[in-house]
């Protein structure tokens, strides 16, 4: 290794805070008020592709076409893969061990990332049934849905 | 340039300080859903899109990933362009040389920002260094008033001046119904707005827009077979100078900077020798009233110390014999990754004598435009009528 002992490397602590804000949009907008309003989960459905797409959305990626029509999809869904997580970060939003998993929802053509939780790690398996708990305190947040747990 | 390319279509939102109905992707849709309406194209026909946006100015990262379904890049081909105030001029040229290199034919090109949702002055102040700037920098006022400050020590110039262009690009805009700050001011409302920074006052800096434009590029083969009035690309180029080179401290410096050195070698590229004949429309990138002053030396459209004496005389009016920014340009309108987009596409606008209400009286051949990077760069576009220029 090359001898760089000649100076004492400096180092300087930096620091940015930026705010955001997001606007939900058109389809989002229609999905956190059902979500929050009336305990509804809304997916957007492509007539020309016929698939109902989570997260809703205006614009079908596949064909462009533009999206207009909301469908009410689950509450029931299936795990389509899932880990258990056992390491603690600072950013992760939990403690582990938890269980992140993909389900889709009934009606659903797209699995959703969630929570599931009431569950035994042990018990955890592709094609597992499972249901939403909402939040009791709803914000129009997607965590208005808690988590997910086994039926 | 290896092939000629040409602007076959674009479009745009209308800007505003805010739009809460829609989300990004939303927004940014519009503009590419305006753009491919006018080209005549769906967005299958499209070989590759490029976006380009300021860095977490909406508070997320990879803008390129999450708006594909809102810019149709699903499957496709492309990048994200990331050069600050420059990027929607960068994110054309980068279409362009797709283009001219024959990798593809037909490019989707798209500036957005939507200004409201994200924390504009903080991630400024991450653009200056981290050791020698950022510890005192906030946002973009500062830095055009030291050059005003300088320019009106150096040249005599006095506040007046910049009221005039104040005025100039405001009442512009009331004619472009797209125009963010559409505002019927007199000089006097100018000299009398809030003192942000001496010398600039709220009136002198551009607004903090949303907004998104999109323009379709294609080779000549495609532009001559599908576009009735295709737009050509005859030079570009980009220089930079180095972040603490703040040159306009003394606006006689004799050293070279960024915006002549550029302007010099486009005109040698298009053997231009009197830029104000030659071209018959300029867009410049006038984040403040000061900037577009100095821009019409750099330029060369008239000498050293000379600019404000253009303004005074109405020579860059809508109606005047050397028009700048006609859209009211980005004084009125200024959603910053669309911002050097809108330059390029308004002057192909102008072109195609498509620019409707502010439409500059008189045959439009030739046009000019300029970008603007946060520290000390541009890129600059010329574009022509037809492919004899």
């Amino acid at each position: 290794m090359e001898e760089i002992k000649h100076y004492e490397p400096f180092e300087v602590d930096q620091h940015l805070t930026a705010n955001s804000r997001y606007y939900a949009g058109r389809m989002g907008s229609r999905f956190y008020v059902a979500l929050r309003d009336q305990q509804k989960i809304l997916g957007a459905k492509c007539p020309k592709c016929n698939k109902v797409l989570w997260p809703p959305r205006s614009t079908c990626q596949v064909c462009f076409s533009e999206l207009t029509e909301t469908v009410e999809i689950g509450p029931l869904g299936t795990v389509e893969t899932f880990t258990v997580v056992t390491y603690n970060e600072p950013v992760q939003p939990r403690k582990a061990p938890f269980v992140y998993a993909v389900i889709k929802l009934d009606g659903a053509d797209t699995g959703m990332a969630h929570f599931l939780d009431e569950v035994d790690l042990d018990e955890v398996h592709i094609g597992m049934r499972v249901r939403p708990v909402f939040a009791r305190d709803r914000k129009a947040n997607i965590l208005d849905i808690q988590y997910f747990k086994p039926l | 340039m290896k092939r000629n390319v040409a602007i076959v279509g674009g479009g745009q939102t209308y800007h505003a300080a805010r739009r809460h109905d829609v989300d990004q992707v939303e927004m940014v849709n519009e503009a590419v859903r305006r753009a491919l309406d006018d080209a005549g194209m769906t967005i299958d026909e499209i070989d590759t899109v490029f976006l380009g946006n300021m860095e977490f100015f909406e508070g997320v990262h990879m803008t390129d990933c999450w708006l594909v379904h809102g810019t149709g890049a699903y499957g496709k081909p492309g990048l994200k362009i990331t050069t600050g105030g420059t990027v929607g001029a960068t994110t054309v040229c980068v279409g362009a040389h797709h283009i001219a290199s024959g990798l593809f034919d037909k490019a989707l090109c798209i500036g957005f920002e939507k200004q409201e949702e994200g924390d504009t002055g903080a991630i400024l102040s991450g653009v200056a260094h981290p050791l020698w700037g950022r510890s005192l920098a906030g946002a973009a006022v500062g830095y055009f008033a030291t050059m005003g400050s300088s320019y009106m020590a150096t040249w005599g110039a006095t506040e007046e001046h910049s009221a005039m262009v104040a005025v100039k690009a405001r009442q512009n805009a009331r004619k472009n119904p797209y125009a963010h700050l559409k505002l019927d001011i007199t000089i006097e409302d100018a000299l009398n707005s809030r003192m942000l920074s001496y010398p600039i006052r709220m009136l002198d800096m551009c607004p903090a827009s949303n907004g998104a434009c999109a323009m379709v590029l294609a080779d000549e083969k495609t532009a001559k077979k599908r576009c009735k009035k295709p737009v050509w690309i005859r030079a570009m180029d980009t220089a930079h100078n180095e972040q603490f080179e703040l040159d306009w401290r003394f606006v006689d410096t004799k050293r070279p900077i960024f915006s002549k050195v550029c302007a010099a070698r486009m005109y040698k590229k298009l053997g231009v020798k009197k830029p104000a004949e030659y071209f018959d429309v300029f867009e410049v990138y006038e984040p403040a009233t000061w900037a577009e002053l100095i821009w019409y030396e750099d330029l060369g459209l008239c000498g050293p110390g000379e600019g404000f004496r253009l303004v005074e005389k109405g020579m860059t009016n809508i109606d005047g014999p050397i028009p700048v920014n006609p859209s009211g340009g980005v004084l009125s309108t200024n959603c910053i990754g669309a911002s050097a987009m809108l330059r390029v596409w308004e002057a192909a606008l102008q072109i195609r004598g498509d620019a409707g209400g502010h439409q500059v009286p008189k045959d439009v051949r030739r046009a000019l435009t300029t970008g603007y990077g946060g520290t000390n760069w541009t890129v600059m576009t010329a574009l022509s009528k037809t492919l004899d220029d």
